[in-house]
C-alpha cells in the first residue's frame, strides 16, 4: 500500500509521484485531496490529487519542493511506500455543462487542476486554460492541460516559454474575446487573489482551490480556517474549493504565513541534518 | 445496561466474599479514612508535558481503601456506572489480594479500565451512589483510583488475562471511528463472537485518548496496552480509512458487513464568531491538543510545529480548557489564564482537573467574557478586549445565564489564545449517508434505547450522538449498541 510506482522530474523542484493506493484511485473525484505523513516524525500535509487510474490503483500526485514534509516525500524513491496517506478528502468539483469554462493554474497548482480541466471538457464544456509559472522550467503538464483544453495560453514572468506576463494577463484576454461562463482558479494563493480579483470585474462566477495550513484534515482541528462571505469555514470539509469573489484572501495569505520561523527553523534543522 | 440482580447477588453470596465481609466490622471499616492519589508534586510537573500528575496508589494503600467497602447487600455504585462495572467484586479482590482477579473482573464490562480509572469523572457517576455518600457524611470509597490501582496492576505485573471470547460466528462488523464509544463496542462485539474491524481516519487508533488527553493525565503507553488486548481478542485496526470516503458503505456490505456503528466523533470545532479570531496565534483547542499529543509538537524530534506563547488566554471552562491551558504551561507559558463567563462554581471541568490547574499556577478569570482580538503587524494576536460578567436566572441548562457588565470593558495582553468552547459534530461520515437522520445540530438520530439509527443496520453512539461528552459515557453507548446490534443480526438470521 502507498508504494511509489513512478517518479518523474519536472524539475529540479517539481516532482509528479504516481502511488499505488486501489481504493482512493476507485472513490477519488476531480478536486479530492489526500492528507499525507512521511515517516514516524512525519506532519500531516495535504496535497490535491491530480489524477488516478482506478484499474491500475494508482493516484497521481505533484509536490514541489517547499519545506521539511515535501523534501521527505521527494526523498523517497521508487518502491518506498509513503507512512500515511488517507483520502479521499474535500468536496468534489462541482461539473456541469455550462457552456464556456476558463481554468487558470499557476505553478504546481496545474497538477490539480488538470482532472478538473478534463472533467470540464468530457461534460461537454468548451474550455480554455491559461497555464502560468515564473518560467519554462515551472510550467508543467502542459501536454497533459492541452489534451482536454479547446485552447491554452502559457504564460511566464519572463517569456521564457509562452507569452511574457501574469496568468491574469492571459485570462483577461479570454474574458475580453469570448462569453466565460464559469471560471476555475488552482495556484498560489496570492495568484488566485489577483485572478478573482479580475473575474469579479467581469462578474463571472469563479471557484478557486484553497491550499490551506491543516493538521488532521478531517474536520477536526479547524487549523484551515478561511473567511468565506464573511463566516468562518473549514477548507478541509466545506471546500477545498469556494466561491472565490467571497474569499477573504488577505487574511488566507496572512493565515499562511502563521508557522512561517518555525518552518524556516524546521528547513534549517533538516538540510543540516541532510 | 444494569446487571442482573439475582446474578450479583449470587455472586455476592460467594464463600469468599463472604467470609471476606465477616472479617472486619463495618464499624472499622467506616473509620478508615479515605486515601489520597499520590500526586507528583506542581513545581516538577509543570515541565513535564509527559510525566502523569496522579502516580497511582501503592498496594498497602490500595488493600487499606479496598477494605473501606461494605460489599452492600444493595450496590447502589454500580448504577451509577455507564458500563456497569462489578464494582464491589473488583473491590473485594482487592482487598483479598487478588489483584489479577479484580483486574479481570473490570475486563468483564469494561474494555479500557487503565483509561477510565484515569479520566471517569467518578465523582459524578459510581462515587456519587456509593454507601457513604447516599447515607453517612464521609468521601466515597475511591472507585476511580481502585480502578486504576487493578488495572495498571496487571500492565506492570506482565500477565495479561484476556477475556473469554464466544466461539467466531463469522459475521462481519465495521466500527467508525476508534475512539472510546467504538472501542468499547468492539470489546463487546468480540466476545459475542463477531468478526470486528475498527476503521480509523488517522494515523493512530484512540481517537480522543490519543489526540484529545494529555500524557500528563493519559500516557498514550496506556491507551496502547488497552488496544492490545483488543487485538489479542481479535478485534482488527484500519488506520488510514475514512468509511463513507476511503470506500462505500456499499462497498463494505459487499464485502460482507452486516452491521455498523458509527462513533465517529466529535469534529468540527466551535468559536465565538468574534472580531479578530482568525488571527494566527488563535486556535482551537482540538488542533493545539492534537499538534502536542498526537504529532508529538512539544518535542525536537517531530517535523510539527506548535505555537508557544509567553501570555496564553484558553477560553471555556471544561476539561478540554483544563487541558490545553496546563499544556500551555508545560510549553513554557509565563502565564497561563482559564476565561470563562461563569464562576467557578458552572464549570463543566472535573473539580481535581480544577485544583491542578490551580496548584501548577493556572490563573482562573472567572466571569469574563471575550470581545475582540488585536494582532500585531503580522498577523499574530498581540491582545484581546474582553468584559465582565454578572449571573442573572438560570438558563436552559440550569446553570446561572451570564450577563455582561455595562462598563466593565478591559483589556489583555496575550500571543496565544486557546478556544475551548465546544465542538460541532464531524460531518465526514453522515454527510455520506443521504438516508441517514440527523438532527438539526448535525448528531445522528438514534433510539435511545438501542442506539439504533434510521438506518437499520447502523447504530451510532459517542459525540456524533451526544454532541460532546465524557469517555465513558461514550463507551456505555458502545456497550449498549454491542448488545442491541447483537439482538438485531441475530434476529435477522433468524427470520
Amino acid at each position: 500500500m502507498n508504494k511509489i510506482i513512478e517518479k518523474t522530474y519536472f524539475s529540479d523542484k517539481v516532482v509528479q509521484l504516481v502511488v499505488e493506493n486501489p481504493m482512493i484511485a476507485k472513490s477519488r473525484k476531480p478536486g479530492n485531496f489526500v492528507i499525507l505523513r512521511i515517516g514516524e516524525d512525519g506532519e500531516r500535509f495535504p496535497l490535491t490529487i491530480s489524477d488516478a487510474d482506478p484499474v491500475r490503483g494508482t493516484i497521481t500526485l505533484v509536490v514541489q519542493i517547499m519545506g521539511v514534509s515535501s523534501s521527505k516525500l521527494v526523498a523517497l524513491e521508487v518502491g518506498d511506500s509513503i507512512t500515511d496517506l488517507v483520502g479521499p478528502l474535500g468536496k468534489p468539483t462541482h461539473i456541469e455543462n455550462i457552456g464556456t469554462v476558463l481554468a487558470a493554474g499557476g505553478g504546481v497548482g496545474v497538477a490539480p487542476l488538470l482532472p478538473i480541466v478534463e472533467a470540464f471538457k468530457k461534460a461537454g464544456n468548451r474550455v480554455v486554460t491559461v497555464i502560468a509559472a515564473r518560467n519554462k522550467d515551472l510550467i508543467i503538464l502542459e501536454d497533459e492541460i492541452r489534451k482536454w483544453s479547446d485552447e491554452v495560453i502559457v504564460m511566464t514572468d519572463d517569456g521564457s516559454h509562452g507569452r511574457q506576463g501574469l496568468v491574469t494577463v492571459g485570462m483577461e484576454e479570454i474574458i475580453q474575446r469570448e462569453k466565460v461562463d464559469e471560471c476555475i482558479v488552482i495556484g498560489p494563493a496570492i495568484m488566485m487573489k489577483f485572478a478573482s480579483l479580475l473575474t469579479k470585474k467581469y462578474s463571472i462566477p469563479t471557484q478557486a482551490s484553497l491550499n490551506s495550513i491543516m493538521v488532521d484534515g478531517t474536520g477536526m482541528c479547524g487549523a484551515c480556517r478561511v473567511t468565506v462571505g464573511g463566516k468562518t469555514r473549514f477548507t478541509c470539509v466545506d471546500g477545498p474549493e469556494f466561491d472565490a469573489h467571497q474569499v477573504d484572501f488577505d487574511e488566507m495569505l496572512m493565515r499562511l504565513g502563521g508557522y512561517k520561523a518555525e518552518e524556516l527553523r524546521a528547513t534549517e534543522i533538516y538540510s543540516q541534518k541532510l | 445496561m444494569s446487571l442482573n440482580p439475582e446474578y450479583l447477588k449470587e455472586e455476592r453470596n460467594q464463600m469468599w466474599r463472604a467470609e471476606l465481609r465477616s472479617k472486619t466490622k463495618n464499624k472499622e471499616r467506616m473509620l478508615i479514612q479515605r486515601v489520597k492519589m499520590p500526586e507528583l508534586a506542581p513545581a516538577v510537573r509543570v515541565k513535564h508535558q509527559d510525566r502523569e500528575v496522579n502516580m497511582g496508589l501503592e498496594l498497602n494503600q490500595a488493600l487499606t481503601e479496598a477494605a473501606r467497602c461494605m460489599d452492600c447487600v444493595n450496590p447502589t455504585c454500580i448504577e451509577g456506572c455507564p458500563v456497569s462495572i462489578n464494582i464491589p467484586k473488583f473491590i473485594k479482590y482487592i482487598e483479598q489480594g487478588e489483584i489479577l482477579l479484580a483486574a479481570a473482573t473490570l475486563k468483564e464490562t469494561n474494555a479500557l479500565p487503565a483509561v477510565c480509572g484515569r479520566v471517569c469523572p467518578q465523582e459524578k457517576q459510581c462515587e456519587s451512589r456509593c454507601f457513604y455518600v447516599e447515607k453517612t457524611d464521609k468521601p466515597a470509597v475511591a472507585i476511580g483510583h481502585l480502578e486504576r490501582f487493578a488495572a495498571d496492576f496487571e500492565r506492570n505485573s506482565g500477565s495479561s488475562n484476556i477475556p473469554d471470547t464466544a466461539k467466531p460466528n463469522g459475521i462481519k462488523v465495521a466500527a467508525v471511528g476508534s475512539g472510546p464509544a467504538s472501542l468499547s463496542f468492539a470489546g463487546d462485539m468480540v466476545k459475542y463472537g463477531y468478526d470486528v474491524t475498527v476503521f480509523e481516519a488517522l494515523h493512530e487508533i484512540g481517537g480522543v485518548l490519543k489526540y484529545g488527553i494529555p500524557e500528563f493525565r493519559l500516557p498514550n503507553s496506556v491507551v496502547d496496552f488497552e488496544l492490545e488486548n483488543l487485538r489479542k481478542m481479535g478485534v482488527k485496526f484500519e488506520t488510514n480509512y475514512i468509511v463513507g470516503r476511503t470506500s462505500s458503505f456499499d462497498d463494505l456490505r459487499e464485502e460482507g458487513y452486516q452491521g455498523f456503528f458509527i462513533a465517529s466523533g466529535a469534529g468540527l470545532p466551535r468559536f465565538m464568531e468574534i472580531p479578530g479570531e482568525n488571527y494566527n496565534g488563535i486556535l482551537s483547542s482540538n488542533e493545539y491538543l492534537t499538534r502536542v499529543n498526537l504529532m508529538g509538537a512539544a518535542m525536537d524530534d517531530k517535523d510539527t510545529p506548535v505555537l508557544k506563547g509567553k501570555n496564553v488566554a484558553v477560553i471555556g471552562g471544561g476539561n478540554t480548557a483544563m487541558d490545553s491551558v496546563r499544556t500551555a504551561l508545560r510549553l513554557g507559558a509565563q502565564r497561563a489564564m482559564i476565561i470563562y463567563r461563569r464562576s467557578e462554581a458552572e464549570m463543566p471541568a472535573r473539580v481535581e482537573e480544577v485544583k491542578h490547574a490551580k496548584e501548577e499556577g493556572v490563573e482562573f478569570m472567572t466571569l469574563c467574557n471575550p470581545l475582540e482580538y488585536f494582532a500585531d503587524e503580522k498577523g499574530r494576536v498581540s491582545g484581546m478586549r474582553l468584559n465582565r460578567m454578572g449571573l442573572g436566572e438560570p438558563d436552559s441548562s440550569g446553570r446561572r445565564r451570564p450577563m455582561p457588565i455595562e462598563g466593565s470593558e478591559f483589556e489583555l495582553d496575550v500571543d496565544l489564545v486557546v478556544v475551548a468552547v465546544g465542538v460541532s459534530p464531524n460531518p465526514l461520515v453522515p454527510s455520506c449517508l443521504p438516508d441517514l437522520k440527523v438532527t438539526k445540530w448535525g448528531t445522528i438520530v438514534v433510539d435511545e434505547e438501542k442506539m439504533q439509527s434510521s438506518i437499520s443496520e447502523m447504530f451510532a453512539g459517542g459525540d456524533i450522538v451526544r454532541g460532546g461528552a465524557t469517555v465513558i459515557l461514550a463507551m456505555g453507548d458502545g456497550r449498549r449498541a454491542a448488545e442491541n446490534m447483537d439482538h438485531y443480526l441475530k434476529n435477522k438470521s433468524n427470520q
